[in-house]
């Protein structure tokens, strides 16, 4: 159970990261020209005199900067993120709602990503300077610097544009009126295009991570060892190899989660999936700063989420280590 | 250094990867005198497919796409080196005066680091540059303001790896000042690992730089990759050309950087070597 002691204490150390981004978020507010009440309010004009003056209010704007900061604290934890008077809904309300497809891709390309990227990562250290390793580096240096949202665009010229295979936008098709099984195979057909081009960075990732991994193995003592007791190569490598070297690619997984954020709000813009992403750009064009900030705070919270769970997962797989 | 430079030349990769560099680097030199007009002249009729006059076609509005291909290079580069710097200056600064002072000052400025590395990066620079209204010193802002944990986390490692070591115990034994231990002997030290992280940086920054003018948060007035893909969006269904060719310039050069930074990475950290 000390292992368990451990994840508390990376529970505790989560709580100043999401404090931290409230900070930055405040500091945020200041940073930008012009009037705070405006800057919240989005959109400079657009909002009513009554509106700005009522913010103006809740945030006690016009009181020393200090009591201004413990307000916007408490109202944040109270998850009071404020108004977005462009789209007439408090801004949590708009995120939560946003919320699960933007969940369902990122969880999509994650695991999508984790899982090919391991399969590669082997088969290119099994077969060390082979032509099948030359052929995976190689492409994994592609996929490392093709940028996302051109990728996505290239999708819809390929598969949508010309073949007509698939849908280039959107979360489903309403019209069509499909239920059950029937909606979840047209989601599914939605899904392809987003999940592969923002999963195909992390998967070229993940395989290099996890090439280098399998590789380090290679030398390592316990790797001898079972050799010389006479198991197969196969068992070597599936029951004893995989898991140590698999323990590198969750760490790196926790430290792109944040990432992975940022990629899927460039991937649901082009493909106008109705996630968080397309809620940030739209929130982008008629510069509602509220609603940006919110997003931000939310995702950053997610982020946070994530690591914690890439944490958990790490004790489960690894019993060395404890607190 | 000069052993590290010719472990780099044997790189065959490497050199490929800086020969690209080196053709973009004419290209934004030659720009002026291959396309007079500009970028953002109109000179042909819409949408035209890549011909003979014009090489990779025209965009809706009638604008060479390769002259802003060729203009775009100049931006792209410009952002992704400057950031870059900002980055590596922040980070050797943050991550110095940790490894330096240790303690107190450790603990503060490593937890703000972490801090940068877990919050999204992308979401916090769109907000910067929303925040300090688009141009092109506000992306560079927003860019530095977001890559420099790693190399404040490379030199604070570093720092701490040399503070232990006989010639800087012999050297601040003998007297030296804080500035000229970190100047004379700490720095120099890990300069061949700052260059090889901060190339690679370089890379990431332009795909940063990319993505945000593809969300429409570059400089409206300076022609880049991500704004010629964000306008060619519309017209994707008729004209494929327009978003192709920038997308496979950002594609080339940020593979170019990687390859050279991959490079420098061998050659001159051989200690940190990937296998």
């Amino acid at each position: 159970m000390r292992r368990w002691r451990y994840f508390g204490y990376r529970l505790l150390f989560a709580l100043p990261v999401v404090f931290g981004i409230l900070v930055l978020n405040f500091f945020l507010i200041r940073l930008a020209p012009g009037d705070a009440a405006s800057v919240l309010a989005g959109e400079s004009g657009a909002a009513s005199p009554e509106y700005t003056e009522l913010l103006r209010q809740k945030f006690g704007l016009d009181r020393p900067v200090i009591e201004q900061f413990f307000l916007y604290i408490a109202n944040a934890l109270r998850f009071d993120l404020g108004f977005s008077f462009r789209n007439d809904a408090p801004v949590s309300e708009l995120i939560l709602a946003r919320l699960g497809p933007t969940l369902l891709l990122m969880l999509a390309a994650f695991s999508l990503a984790v899982a090919f990227g391991t399969l590669l990562g082997v088969l290119a250290a099994v077969a060390r300077n082979s032509w099948r390793d030359a052929v995976i580096s190689v492409a994994t240096l592609i996929c490392y610097a093709t940028p996302v949202f051109w990728l996505g665009l290239m999708l819809i010229v390929v598969f949508s544009v010309n073949l007509a295979w698939l849908p280039t936008s959107g979360f489903e098709d309403i019209g069509q009126g499909y239920e059950g099984w029937e909606r979840g195979v047209d989601i599914a057909r939605h899904m392809v295009m987003p999940v592969a081009a923002l999963g195909l960075f992390y998967l070229a990732l993940y395989t290099r991570v996890m090439r280098a991994s399998m590789l380090e193995q290679t030398g390592m003592d316990y790797v001898v060892t079972a050799r010389a007791k006479g198991q197969s190569e196969g068992r070597i490598m599936l029951g004893h190899m995989l898991r140590n070297a698999f323990l590198p690619v969750l760490t790196m997984a926790g430290v792109q989660a944040g990432n992975l954020i940022g990629g899927s709000v460039v991937v649901e813009t082009v493909f106008g999936w109705p996630g968080i992403g397309t809620l940030a750009f739209n929130a982008l064009q008629s510069r509602d700063l509220n609603l940006l900030l919110g997003i931000f705070f939310i995702s950053a919270c997610l982020v946070v989420a994530i690591n914690l769970i890439v944490e958990a997962l790490t004790i489960a797989l690894d019993p060395r280590i404890q607190a | 250094m000069g052993a590290g430079l010719k472990r780099f030349a044997r790189n065959r990769m490497a050199l490929l990867g800086a020969c690209v560099i080196l053709i973009v680097v004419a290209l934004t030199i030659m720009a002026p005198f291959l396309f007079p007009a500009g970028a953002f002249a109109l000179v042909g009729p819409a949408l035209q497919p890549p011909s003979a006059r014009f090489w990779l076609g025209t965009d809706a509005l009638g604008r060479d796409v390769a002259a802003g291909v060729a203009e775009g290079a100049r931006t792209s580069l410009l952002i992704g080196m400057s950031a870059a710097m900002g980055a590596v200056v922040l980070g050797a600064v943050i991550g110095g005066l940790a490894g330096y002072c240790r303690g107190a000052v450790d603990i503060v400025l490593m937890r703000i680091t972490e801090f940068f590395q877990t919050i999204p990066a992308f979401l916090l620079a769109m907000l910067l540059v929303v925040i300090l209204s688009p141009s092109v010193l506000s992306v560079i802002i927003a860019i530095t303001a977001v890559s420099w944990p790693g190399i404040a986390r490379l030199v604070r490692g570093e720092f701490v790896a040399l503070g232990g070591r006989e010639f800087i115990l012999a050297s601040a034994g003998l007297g030296a000042s804080g500035p000229r231990l970190v100047f004379v002997h700490l720095l120099p030290n890990c300069l061949s690992s700052i260059i090889a992280v901060g190339s690679l940086l370089v890379a990431t920054a332009i795909l940063l730089e990319t993505g945000l003018a593809f969300l429409g948060l570059g400089d409206p007035n300076v022609m880049s990759w991500g704004l010629q893909i964000s306008a060619g969006r519309v017209s994707l269904r008729a004209a494929w050309w327009v978003c192709t060719f920038p997308g496979i310039a950002i594609l080339l050069t940020v593979l170019s950087i990687n390859l050279v930074g991959d490079g420098l990475n061998e050659a001159l950290n051989p200690r940190l070597r990937e296998r």
